[in-house]
């Protein structure tokens, strides 16, 4: 066991743990964002220097500070450990730059692409970076790709977090995409389009952060929060069959897997489950999905809302007021 | 007074075979050390000498050396890093195709003071013909005993594998290059773990550069002691430096650590002063990534001293009025050189060669290049600037390896000691038609 303190607030956790899991474990206060770790696959993280955090007291036995910014999802803490994140100010400012340059080459593009409403880079931009851009360059832009005849690929919103790769590498069998070029002319692709024919494949879209893999079954269908999450199930012989069904009205549009807090799927799903089976009686409904208050999608329904607690006469407590004790 | 020991030998017609360099005492120190040295008395001969890496980093060789992991019927290797591929460094070229038999013996003597049986050497693919000049070495060296199995009856096998880049600037990365020769995409790794620990197939790895290699053999031959005496300080032994530029002598010299800046560049022994009696404007002391230091801030340290050729003296005032000696490519500017469009190059350089792994450095460079080319365009702004200054320095520390870094200082440096030319270049924007003409103007050379 090791005890880290992240923003002041410390807990103890296993050796072995990384600072963003510590961080995740006290709350999403102190949690760095992440655009490119994604906890259920191995090896990912360190790309997209969203989560740098500053180490102030490298550990108990040497408490040197560490000399740059760490990846807080590629760091493993020590005993005695203090970060800082969001009380940092060098922290604040690598991360607006970070964001800045993930924003250089994206397209702003958001009324009509698909991911706008659960977009994690329109969240990061929206909490860490600047109103203003100092670019007036052209970006880059790639010709849309057909992965497979159910997923598209528009690499020029691709933000390259590496996520789809590690995911056809770890939960399906013969990667056939990967990486091309380099710098930042570089692109994911599948080299032969059309060439992706797996049972798992439509896990890359849940995935992926930003616009960059949407459902061809889904395209231009609704914006999301125009539809209803709800939790449900089914038999399935690939996958473990539990989804959120994504209805408009009596119509399901989507299904997708189960995220996380952290936006993180909980269960990878099968294709058949996501793109095949589109109506109420392929499911066992659950009940609705729990929405954060703050979150688009669940304008107009909110699941937690809390009502303001009323005046009554008992909470109003008398207040004795003794000479001298204002003073 | 000049000090040669790698180049020792130099002039000698035929070096390059075995037969000729055996007979000026080569392959010595792979008899000395085998036959009567432990691994350990190595590694501690080159703790004592003091060598430090010749790659640009310069961190000492013993003691890297000193952490490789070694875990039981675990193998180890030991990998040359020959992917010269820093703008304004060939040191390594240079050493590699003259006398490619002290790299080979460098390579048996530091693979057995490693405990490594099979070691390489990623060689960078535009150097092809080198690669050809190493394999018949290897060839040669195999055939005399001095590689295979039971290498002089003392029961020590080593295998030595060239193995040829294919043109990335990013594969000198230590683990970036690992990456390549086990046949993947060269992108460096994060770290840690380091490859002392799980480096080449997940094995304990040393990487170290041609020259640091090379240099092993005079150490064990003469011991660790007789090197640090040489060179000044913690600048121990001699170094290689590439000089290029405006220069009366460009080309690989090399030098006993301690000689000042002022005597490399204007003695006849080496640069031989600027070229056509212009007078210097700048140098780029160690390759195209270290910041560049105007002239009378490389000629002198800010406390007034003479600055001299050696890892402290160079980055002495840190980099307010300092550099770096990195891997000693020496580029000499004189007084018709554009910083602007110099900068320019090497910003295209960095942009063309980032991996494209990390925000930072794969969105920053190409965002820089496009300003400074905006800049040389004639469509400047004080602004555009002012962004320069602020773009670098979000990538600086921020990324994975340190191309990152390497991409920011250049730019830093010509904006801290030469903002007056960025801001020349913004003010008479309406007057740049196109830089030839811009560059008559101000009496800059036109390249």
């Amino acid at each position: 066991m090791a005890k880290v303190t992240i923003d002041g607030q410390t807990i103890e956790v296993a050796d072995g743990t990384t600072i963003l899991q510590a961080a995740r474990m006290i709350g999403p206060e102190v949690a760095p964002p992440t655009m490119c770790y994604y906890s259920k696959l191995k090896t990912s993280g360190g790309y997209c220097r969203t989560c740098l955090v500053e180490v102030s007291k490298g550990s108990e036995k040497d408490p040197r500070p560490m000399p740059k910014l760490v990846a807080s999802c590629r760091t493993t803490i020590m005993d005695g450990m203090e970060v800082k994140n969001m009380t940092s100010d060098k922290v604040i400012d690598a991360r607006k730059g970070v964001v800045e340059f993930l924003l250089l080459n994206h397209p702003l593009d958001c009324p009509v692409c698909d991911q706008a409403g659960e977009c994690q880079l329109q969240d990061l931009g929206y909490e860490h970076g600047s109103a203003k851009t100092r670019t007036d360059f052209k970006r880059r832009t790639f010709d849309k790709i057909d992965i497979g005849n159910k997923i598209q690929l528009h690499m020029t919103r691709c933000i390259l977090c590496y996520r789809c790769v590690k995911t056809a590498e770890q939960i399906t069998d013969g990667r056939v995409h990967g990486v091309l070029n380099r710098g930042d002319a570089s692109e994911i692709s599948t080299y032969i389009e059309q060439a992706i024919d797996n049972d798992f494949s439509g896990n890359v879209i849940d995935v992926c952060p930003v616009g960059a893999l949407t459902d061809k079954t889904f395209r231009f269908k609704s914006r999301v929060w125009f539809t209803k999450p709800v939790d449900a199930h089914r038999d399935c012989d690939k996958c473990s069959g539990k989804t959120v069904v994504w209805y408009k009205g009596e119509d399901v549009l989507r299904v997708t897997g189960r995220k996380d807090q952290w936006g993180e799927v909980e269960e990878f799903i099968c294709n058949t489950c996501r793109f095949d089976k589109k109506k109420t009686s392929d499911w066992t409904i659950e009940g609705p999905r729990a929405i954060s208050h703050q979150s688009v999608i669940s304008a107009n329904h909110y699941t937690k809302m809390v009502k303001p607690r009323e005046l009554t006469l008992n909470n109003i407590k008398t207040i004795a007021l003794t000479e001298g004790e204002n003073k | 007074m000049s000090k040669k020991i790698l180049l020792e030998h130099i002039g000698v017609p035929g070096i390059e075979t075995l037969a000729v360099y055996r007979e000026k005492g080569g392959y010595s120190s792979v008899e000395k050390a085998l036959k009567t040295m432990t691994p350990d008395a190595i590694v501690e001969e080159v703790k004592k000498s003091g060598l430090r890496g010749r790659g640009g980093a310069g961190f000492p060789t013993g003691m890297k050396w000193s952490f490789l992991a070694k875990p039981e019927g675990v193998a180890r290797y030991l990998v040359c890093n020959a992917d010269e591929s820093e703008p304004g460094t060939f040191k390594d070229r240079y050493l590699m195709e003259k006398i490619p038999h002290a790299l080979i013996e460098g390579m048996i003597t530091s693979s057995f003071a490693l405990g490594a049986n099979t070691s390489y050497i990623y060689v960078r693919g535009e150097y092809f013909y080198i690669i050809k000049i190493l394999e018949k070495a290897i060839a040669d060296a195999y055939a005399a005993g001095w590689l295979g199995k039971n290498i002089l009856g003392t029961g020590y096998d080593l295998d030595l594998y060239v193995q040829a880049g294919a043109g990335a600037y990013i594969c000198g990365e230590e683990t970036a290059l690992l990456e390549s020769l086990e046949g993947k995409r060269g992108n460096p790794r994060i770290k840690p773990p380091f490859p002392a620990i799980a480096g080449l197939y997940g094995c304990p790895t040393v990487v170290n550069n041609v020259e640091t290699i090379a240099a092993v053999v005079p150490i064990v031959n003469n011991g660790g002691d007789w090197y640090a005496g040489i060179g000044i300080g913690r600048s121990t032994g001699t170094k290689l430096i590439s000089a290029s530029g405006h220069i009366n002598k460009p080309g690989v010299y090399e030098i006993e650590m301690g000689i000042t800046v002022e005597d490399f560049i204007y003695s006849d022994e080496y640069c031989g002063g600027i070229k056509n009696g212009k007078k210097l404007k700048a140098v780029v002391a160690g390759g195209s990534s270290v910041p560049i230091l105007p002239a009378e801030m490389i000629l002198t340290t800010a406390n007034g001293e003479k600055r001299l050729m050696s890892y402290e003296s160079l980055a002495d005032g840190g980099f307010a009025s300092g550099t770096m000696l990195g891997s000693g490519g020496f580029i000499v500017m004189d007084e018709t050189t554009s910083i602007v469009q110099n900068l320019h190059t090497f910003a295209r350089f960095y942009h063309h060669e980032s991996c494209g792994q990390c925000s930072p450095c794969r969105e920053g460079t190409g965002w820089m290049e496009k300003i400074l080319h905006k800049i040389l365009d004639g469509h400047g702004t004080l602004e555009d600037v002012d962004l320069l200054w602020e773009i670098q320095r979000k990538i600086e520390g921020n990324t994975i390896c340190p191309l990152g870094d390497a991409a920011a200082w250049p730019v830093a440096s010509a904006i801290r000691h030469f903002r007056h030319e960025f801001e020349d270049y913004v003010k008479n924007a309406a007057a740049i038609k196109n830089v030839k003409h811009y560059h008559n103007m101000h009496n800059l050379a036109t390249a």
